[in-house]
């Protein structure tokens, strides 16, 4: 009777105050996963060398930033990227799309068996065979070019396996209309099924670009000079420790090299997230 | 008619293989036969200009499992998979409960917690470098502050393998929230009020409520995770190389390094083999378990 008469009052209450915990934890808890940007946003705008004491009296400079654009060709990188994560899209687009729809509306032998493979793919991670994939582009001639880099890429497991869902959803009757039109099997795709799953298309691209402009290791191997070399690349040989630059000068070339996604991300927010979590939910 | 219709039929499987072609060759270029080739290779010995390689049978597998390097670092990426994994999934959990909590500035919330999934691995390294730089770093000016004498966090075998984990828990803590958060948006409010009403607080809530629900989204992730801990690897390159004397040594930089530091590739291949029989056992347990959910129809 106590307890209960006690607890009512405080029922009230507790919510309450969970609400200013929860903001509390969760507010401290965004400010130390956004504070490595925070300081190294904070470093790069420090004159290099006096390096890195919290000391709000040294003006703000941004010297760093054009050292480090004079330093190393950006540009070039940036390029790269660009076209690489491009190449990679559209490769993976055109494959996907055929595979997806095939998997989703042709019966053909084995096709299940075939799918399952396809599934594996997911697990056979393009990184740990780096050492004979290394061996097959170099004998394809595909060495050093955007081409290599993206290749093994193109036939996404991952891709097929959404687009072959998003198909499937796609209501028969629809089909069947376009047909009675007189749409061939290629008609069909490109008018019934295409418009359908766009916001999957859309996802798919998203992580597909966030994927492969931040990838590393895999053009790290096959790439060896800077006209094919991708930003990650560039800025892991600039940001080498060996080579004695100071951190305000790492800073201000990491922040340079992921401006455009950041900005790309700030804008384009919502997007991303959707993105992430439909490409995320097999 | 009964002929027509298998005519039809015949050209339509016909049909169906065409269009899975392309993918399925590139799949196999760049997948399958590169996993029977690297069995293959592993089972020879490394060919030098006199000496051509030769059949070694498992051979290179007895010399890996000898290698003290090996053991090192198979205990360094089973530390590291048995720490990032429970830890990114808890974080991910607490972000996702706040996140879609009814607290002020959400959506900034919200985003400093995804963040650093969209930044590359290499730049996150960067990033990391200025808090671990000995004397100089955030996390020495803090502690210093306190009287603590400077540590070599990258530079000392105590602490290499930590200062690695620390960042990738910081790196896929926020991708793994938002399938945390999907799943909490199709959960129904009604669920929490009767909870209320039968008694249960908060954290009993949680635990025998919303955990339980969670549990599909829980192996997701938990499958993902391992394949992260297999993969995310970069920040090696910036901030420790494997070292001080193998102390953060993961497997896949040292395939890396075997492969194209000590051109050891009969090695490499038998680490890989090993690798990925790590990761198709992974792989069936989670078509197992998730066969259960979806339907892979």
């Amino acid at each position: 009777m106590n307890t209960l008469v006690s607890s009512m009052p405080n029922k009230r209450r507790l919510p309450d105050l969970d609400k200013v915990f929860d903001a509390i934890g969760a507010w401290v808890l965004a400010l130390v996963w956004i504070s490595p940007l925070l300081f190294a946003t904070w470093a790069a705008l420090q004159p290099s060398g006096t390096a890195l004491g919290l000391d709000f009296s040294t003006p703000l400079t941004f010297e760093n930033f054009v050292y480090v654009w004079n330093a190393v060709p950006w540009l070039g990188y940036f390029a790269n990227t660009v076209i690489l994560v491009t190449l990679i899209l559209a490769g993976q687009l055109v494959l996907c799309t055929l595979a997806g729809f095939a998997f989703a509306r042709f019966e053909f032998k084995g096709r299940d068996t075939v799918f399952i493979l396809v599934l594996l793919q997911l697990f056979i991670l393009p990184e740990v065979l780096i050492v004979e994939n290394y061996a097959i582009i170099s004998k394809l001639g595909l060495f050093d070019t955007a081409l290599g880099i993206g290749l093994p890429y193109m036939a996404s497991a991952f891709g097929i396996f959404l687009l072959r869902q998003a198909f499937k959803s796609v209501p028969l009757e629809l089909e069947e209309a376009a047909r009675i039109e007189g749409c061939s099997w290629m008609g069909v795709l490109w008018k019934v099924y295409v418009p359908a799953a766009k916001p999957v298309y859309l996802a798919y691209a998203l992580v597909s670009i966030a994927t492969h402009w931040n990838n590393f290791l895999w053009p790290l191997i096959v790439t060896n000079s800077p006209d094919t070399r991708p930003l990650t690349v560039g800025l892991s040989l600039f940001g080498a420790p060996e080579t004695g630059v100071d951190i305000s000068v790492i800073s201000a070339a990491t922040l340079m090299t992921i401006l455009p996604l950041l900005v790309a991300f700030l804008i384009f927010q919502r997007q991303f997230i959707q993105a992430f979590l439909r490409a995320g939910i097999r | 008619m009964n002929e027509m219709a298998q005519l039809k039929k015949r050209r339509l499987a016909l049909y169906g293989w065409m269009l899975a072609a392309p993918a399925l060759a590139l799949m196999s270029l760049f997948a399958f036969y590169p996993a029977v080739a690297t069995f293959w290779h592993s089972l020879f010995t490394r060919g030098t200009t006199r000496r051509p390689s030769v059949f070694a049978g498992f051979e290179n597998y007895g010399d890996l499992f000898s290698d003290p390097t090996f053991a090192t670092v198979a205990i360094n990426n089973l530390i590291y998979a048995g720490v990032t994994i429970p830890v990114s999934i808890f974080f991910a959990l607490a972000m996702a409960l706040w996140a879609n909590a009814h607290i002020p500035a959400r959506s900034f919330v919200r985003s400093a917690y995804f963040t650093p999934t969209i930044l590359p691995m290499i730049a996150a390294a960067n990033l990391w470098l200025f808090f671990y730089t000995p004397d100089l770093g955030v996390i020495d000016q803090i502690t210093g502050f306190f009287g603590a004498e400077p540590t070599n966090w990258l530079g000392q075998p105590q602490t290499a393998l930590a200062s690695i984990i620390v960042v990738t828990i910081w790196k896929e803590s926020g991708f793994f929230m938002i399938f945390y958060l999907a799943a909490l948006q199709t959960i129904p409010p009604d669920l929490r009020e009767a909870a209320r009403i039968e008694g249960a607080g908060r954290w009993t809530y949680t635990r025998r409520v919303l955990l339980p629900l969670l549990m599909p989204t829980t192996i997701f992730v938990f499958v993902n995770a391992m394949i992260n801990s297999v993969k995310l690897i970069d920040h090696l390159f910036i901030l420790t190389k494997g070292g001080p004397n193998n102390a953060s040594k993961l497997i896949l930089y040292w395939i890396w390094e075997m492969a194209f530091s000590y051109f050891d590739t009969p090695h490499a291949a038998a680490m890989t083999m090993l690798v990925l029989l790590t990761l198709g056992i992974v792989a069936v347990i989670q078509f197992r378990l998730v066969e259960k959910r979806t339907h892979y129809r």
